[in-house]
């Protein structure tokens, strides 16, 4: 007996039911909309974050002062500190480093006029652009001379205009961070919002300045960021900055790094395995839908299989044999939960278009990858099988004159 | 060997303890291109004899024969088989499927032999035709009247071109015109070299047949010509 003619007779008789078909098929809705709604979420976020630090490139290397202390004690008494003069000995010490700035960070009120507005402010030197691969679009950066003499000058992001209102030409206007005037000398090129944080709402100060507005002290939390001069290179820059450091830092040997080193494939992976958490989570959740919608197309089936009792009796008299009245059913509740599973996947990817959609600035737009799809389908068609044995085996026994009986 | 052989055959049910032999010792042999009718009071066994005739039931004792084959050594695909290949069944409740087309349950049997779509289509057209239902292809059981759908079963027992064929008070559920009209389609299939064999309570009817073999208590009571043999 042909395939064809099966899946023909599974859907004349779901067709024939089809608000019980749908009913029945919800567990399997549900469970495969949530897998394709988080999925398609959580690629889309990670295909940006993805993109994003690829923008950057390869090369970035952050260097950040290690603030917890894992070793057990290890730091009591002893200050861990980075700070920009590590930062130089690595780019005079360290082969392979094309560039470095500082990097001191912190949240800060901008005020122009009556205005105020309060921002990221962000201490770095003239490599910023290059290290971050983030170009002025107007104006200018922060010169050498500029850091060298501690000018109270500033870089803006676009989004700083709009707030405080600073007009068509901001170049040359006196605002406030915090109580330092800075002259504006140049605006970012725009990128928009990322994870919620908008990559146009900041202010870019010459490093010694921005010691003026968070204090001496936070030069000692100072955040190095870098470019290698080529991919090959990255691997042997992180050794030669961990040797530089731990010399400086007076490490012994037993103790641990006071530091770290971050590469660009590890940050990747560090977000990979909080995305792949998520998705864990979710797919547990998914797994009981599954199992419940699972558990609702064995007892439709059941009920199916009763009340055609009749029909598989007359099947039988014409010359069906037992494996022809399996498969029919086994389709049958295959086709029920592929058929949940389709209507699911299209839910899923809406609800993802739409919760990518009301997500506050430029979160991902949703992304459904091929293996979602397939993974989907592959479990919904396995719940199917599954839970459809028994009741289509329970079927292919029937005796036929039993059958052909039944009232 | 006739072509159909039943030698000593019983069929027994429990029935809460107690034994009821639907069949007991019952002997019979139906040679090919015989016309067989079978008489006997309600309860008397004539319905499973059919059954058992049929390849849809199995006896619980003695032994069958269909064409020198012994029935009781046959799986349940096996017999699956001749009653799709060898048997045409027709009931006294028509047993269509519902909500299928006259076409479809026409179709039914070839769909079970692997016959493929065209196949399919162009013989149940013609078993249709041959029953006279060629405009009402397209209805489901439930637009067609009592005659009409008996005569959908007979070309659904038709199809397959099977040698034998058995129907079980065939006319039970039609008034008189009607039965003749399902009759004189059996007449044409035994002249046409079929083994047919049907129960009856109606002497009408099985006056069509050659041979009129009347059941009593699970066994033959009578067997004998119902005309004169020229
Ligand atoms: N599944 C069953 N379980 C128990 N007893 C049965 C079963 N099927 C048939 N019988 C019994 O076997 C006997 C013969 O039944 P059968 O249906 O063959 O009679 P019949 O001659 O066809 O009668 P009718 O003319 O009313 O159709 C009856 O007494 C019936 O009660
Ligand atoms: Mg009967």
């Amino acid at each position: 007996m042909v395939f064809s003619e099966n899946f023909r007779i599974a859907f004349r008789a779901l067709w024939a039911n089809k608000m019980r078909s749908l009913l029945t098929t919800l567990g399997i809705i549900i469970g495969v909309a949530a897998v394709i709604a988080v999925v398609s979420i959580v690629q889309g976020l990670q295909f940006q974050i993805t993109s994003q630090l690829q923008g950057v490139g390869a090369t970035f290397i952050a260097v950040n002062p290690r603030l917890d202390n894992r070793g057990g004690g290890i730091f009591v008494g002893k200050q861990v500190k980075l700070t920009w003069e590590d930062g130089q000995a690595l780019q005079n010490q360290v082969p392979g480093i094309a560039m470095i700035t500082p990097l001191i960070l912190g949240g800060n009120q901008v005020k122009y006029r009556d205005r105020q507005h309060s921002t990221t402010v962000f201490g770095v030197n003239n490599d910023w652009p290059e290290v971050a691969n983030h170009t002025v679009e107007r104006g200018r950066f922060l010169s050498r001379i500029d850091l060298e003499q501690r000018r109270k000058v500033a870089v803006i992001g676009a989004k700083i205009i709009e707030e405080l209102r600073l007009g068509e030409d901001p170049m040359g206007t006196e605002i406030y961070i915090g109580n330092i005037p800075v002259t504006v000398v140049g605006v970012m090129e725009e990128r928009g919002q990322s994870l919620g944080f908008d990559n146009d709402d900041l202010v870019f100060i010459p490093v010694d300045t921005s010691l003026m507005l968070f204090g001496r002290r936070a030069a000692d939390k100072t955040l190095l960021r870098l470019q290698a001069e080529s991919p090959k290179v990255v691997e042997q820059v992180k050794e030669g900055i961990t040797q530089v450091l731990r010399t400086r830092h007076k490490l012994e040997e037993d103790e641990p790094d006071d530091f770290q080193v971050i590469l660009q494939d590890e940050f990747l992976d560090t977000v990979s395995s909080i995305l792949g958490s998520v998705t864990a989570v979710v797919g547990a959740v998914v797994g009981v839908a599954l199992l419940v919608g699972g558990i609702g197309i064995m007892n439709i089936m059941l009920v199916s299989v009763t009340e055609r009792t009749r029909e598989i009796g007359i099947r039988k008299s014409v010359g069906a044999r037992r494996q022809d009245i399996l498969i029919q059913f086994l389709i049958e509740a295959i086709s029920l939960s592929l058929v949940g599973g389709g209507i699911g996947l299209a839910l899923g990817y809406g609800i993802g278009v739409i919760v990518a959609g009301v997500l506050p600035g430029d979160w991902p737009p949703a992304h459904v990858p091929l293996w979602a799809v397939a993974v989907s389908f592959g479990f919904s068609t396995l719940v199917g099988v599954f839970f459809g044995i028994y009741p289509a085996g329970k079927a292919a026994a029937l005796d036929p004159i039993d059958a052909l009986r039944y009232e | 060997m006739a072509l159909i052989q039943l030698d000593n055959v019983s069929k027994i049910y429990e029935m809460g303890g107690e034994e009821i032999r639907a069949l007991d010792g019952l002997d019979l042999a139906v040679e090919r291109g015989e016309y067989v009718a079978i008489m006997g009071a309600s309860g008397s066994g004539k319905s499973t004899l059919m059954n058992v005739v049929g390849c849809l039931d199995r006896p619980s004792l003695g032994s069958y024969h269909l064409n020198e084959t012994a029935v009781e050594g046959l799986n349940d695909d096996e017999l699956a088989e001749i009653r799709n290949r060898e048997i045409g069944f027709v009931f006294q409740t028509f047993n269509l499927l519902a909500r299928t087309t006259a076409l479809h349950n026409v179709e039914l049997p070839l769909v079970y032999s692997g016959a493929n779509r065209r196949e399919r289509r162009e013989r149940a057209m013609e078993a249709l035709r041959r029953v006279g239902l060629e405009d009402r292809v397209s209805h489901d059981p439930s637009e067609l009247s009592g005659g009409q759908r008996q005569r959908v079963a007979v070309a659904r027992a038709l199809v397959n071109r099977p040698s034998i064929l058995l129907a079980d008070e065939p006319t039970g559920n039609l008034d008189s015109s009607t039965s003749e009209e399902i009759m004189a389609l059996f007449d044409e299939l035994h002249s046409g070299g079929n083994t047919v064999i049907l129960v009856t309570h109606e002497p009408d009817i099985a006056a069509h047949a050659a041979r009129e073999v009347t059941l009593r208590d699970g066994k033959v009571l009578e067997d004998r010509p119902t005309r004169e043999v020229a």
